[in-house]
């Protein structure tokens, strides 16, 4: 493997993470300020990373650090698999299961930093997160198994291919509409807030002061950034389209629908995580599954 | 180098299997348990079976923080916050345990494993699908239900009605 792709990724990584970040600032201000919410998140970093750090009584240091640090590790990891262009960091037989262990690894890493602090209101995030998590899994997973049965290979590069003649979403709508809805409820982005809701003071991320908490942050918007991405190659047929380059388009495709995900989190409704598990289980499952025999029947 | 993984991956998974029991808190135990069982995961990776070895660190994952959730509604020690020893009469558990692990130890040394035949399928993941979706779907089919079914009866029996039911 050569450093170039390596590079690429992560610096396109980084770049649309802070761009999510001051898209998602722009939408809380005013047109006036339009031009100062450009750099909050640079002005962010440099505050957070001149704060102090915050201690507990009793915490519990080594399962907060693997915690807060498995948060942007694993979105990066997830994201490998992803192509940006022609091939991906890390070719993979299996990537979109690859993707999905990644993705749940999240999990983990958001109920670590709830609990390691010894602290209420972190701890009542991270179960709320678990909670959605339960919810959101399924459609979610029966989501991605349809794009891959489509293609009929569980390599990303694949299911990319197979759209050539026409993408995905074209054909299996509803299971765009679950992924993108599982991703806002992965990065518990928007109406999927909640474990880091303002009603619990913050949720998860209370405890988290200087660079604990820029790093929990940084791995929140890497994983909206991979979750967009990963919808590109899935249904929005990945680097194709006229006249650019395929990285070229790859990379307008995963904008857009960060953009989306980002706006729709400003200007959706928060969602009980209760009342989003029976919607998820009663409505958005048996809607995954359905689609997935209609793809099935098509593609037999 | 596949060596060298192989024993760092086999160190780290009973490493971990042993601070399952030698922590003093739920959440410590947890993760330890996923480290080893991870590293199980991974170790299928070396021989090839990407789908099983990526799937088992998946379904870990998941398996752990459903535990977690287990963990509030069910213990007498809420969310496993309080200190707590792992492991309920030591001498006899160390006992058989000791001895299963020495016997199958033993039997995976001892046993003479026959040689391969043929080569592995240019695609181990279509293989294994063929194989569950073909001679041994009943068998699958018939355990799926079962391990669901045990499921709910089991929340369904412990949690007579909910905080949260809406009726």
């Amino acid at each position: 493997m050569t450093v170039g792709p390596l590079i690429g990724y992560a610096v396109t990584l980084a770049v649309l993470a802070v761009a999510a970040a001051a898209f998602d600032a722009a939408l809380a201000a005013r047109p006036a300020a339009w031009g100062s919410a450009a750099t909050a998140p640079l002005r962010e970093v440099a505050r957070l990373l001149t704060q102090q750090r915050r201690r507990t009584v009793l915490p519990d240091l080594v399962l907060l650090r693997a915690g807060v640090w498995s948060l942007p590790a694993a979105a990066v990891l997830a994201g490998v698999v992803l192509p940006l262009g022609e091939r991906p960091v890390a070719e993979s037989a299996v990537g979109v299961v690859w993707f999905n262990a990644m993705e749940v690894c999240v999990w983990g890493a958001v109920w670590l930093t709830g609990w390691a602090p010894n602290s209420v209101f972190p701890l009542v995030g991270g179960y709320r997160f678990v909670a959605q998590g339960l919810a959101y899994e399924l459609p979610h997973m029966f989501a991605l198994i349809t794009a891959a049965l489509g293609a009929g290979s569980l390599s990303v590069t694949e299911v990319a291919a197979a759209q050539r003649e026409v993408w995905f979403v074209v054909w299996m709508p509803v299971a765009f509409v679950i992924y993108l809805v599982s991703a806002l409820a992965m990065a518990f982005w928007g109406p999927f807030g909640q474990p880091v809701g303002g009603e619990v003071a913050g949720g998860v991320r209370v405890e988290l002061a200087g660079p604990d908490r820029l790093v929990f942050q940084a791995g929140r918007y890497a994983l909206l950034v991979v979750a967009s991405a990963a919808a590109v190659p899935l249904f929005l047929g990945g680097g194709a389209g006229p006249l650019l380059p395929s990285w070229a388009w790859t990379l307008v495709k995963t904008v857009a629908v960060l953009g989306v995900l980002v706006w729709a989190g400003r200007r959706v409704p928060a969602v009980r995580m209760d009342r989003f598990t029976q919607a998820s289980w009663l409505v958005l499952i048996p809607a995954a599954l359905l689609q997935m025999l209609v793809v099935g029947l098509v593609v037999i | 180098m596949a060596v060298v993984a192989f024993w760092a991956l086999a160190v780290l998974s009973v490493a971990g299997a042993v601070a399952v029991f030698t922590v003093d808190s739920m959440a410590r135990a947890t993760f330890a348990l996923l480290v080893s069982l991870a590293a199980v995961g991974v170790l299928f990776l070396l021989i090839d079976l990407a789908y099983l070895g990526v799937l088992i660190v998946l379904m870990m994952v998941m398996e752990m923080m459903i535990m977690a959730v287990f963990m509030i509604m069910f213990m007498m020690n809420p969310a496993g916050l309080m200190p707590m020893t792992m492991v309920h009469g030591r001498r006899f558990a160390l006992a058989v345990s000791g001895a299963v692990f020495a016997g199958l130890a033993a039997l995976a040394l001892l046993t003479p494993w026959p040689a391969r035949r043929g080569t592995p399928p240019p695609d181990p993941a279509h293989a294994l699908g063929m194989s569950i979706m073909g001679p041994q779907m009943l068998v699958m089919m018939v355990i799926g239900v079962a391990i669901l079914a045990t499921m709910i009866a089991t929340v369904v029996l412990a949690t007579d009605r909910g905080r949260y039911d809406r009726r």
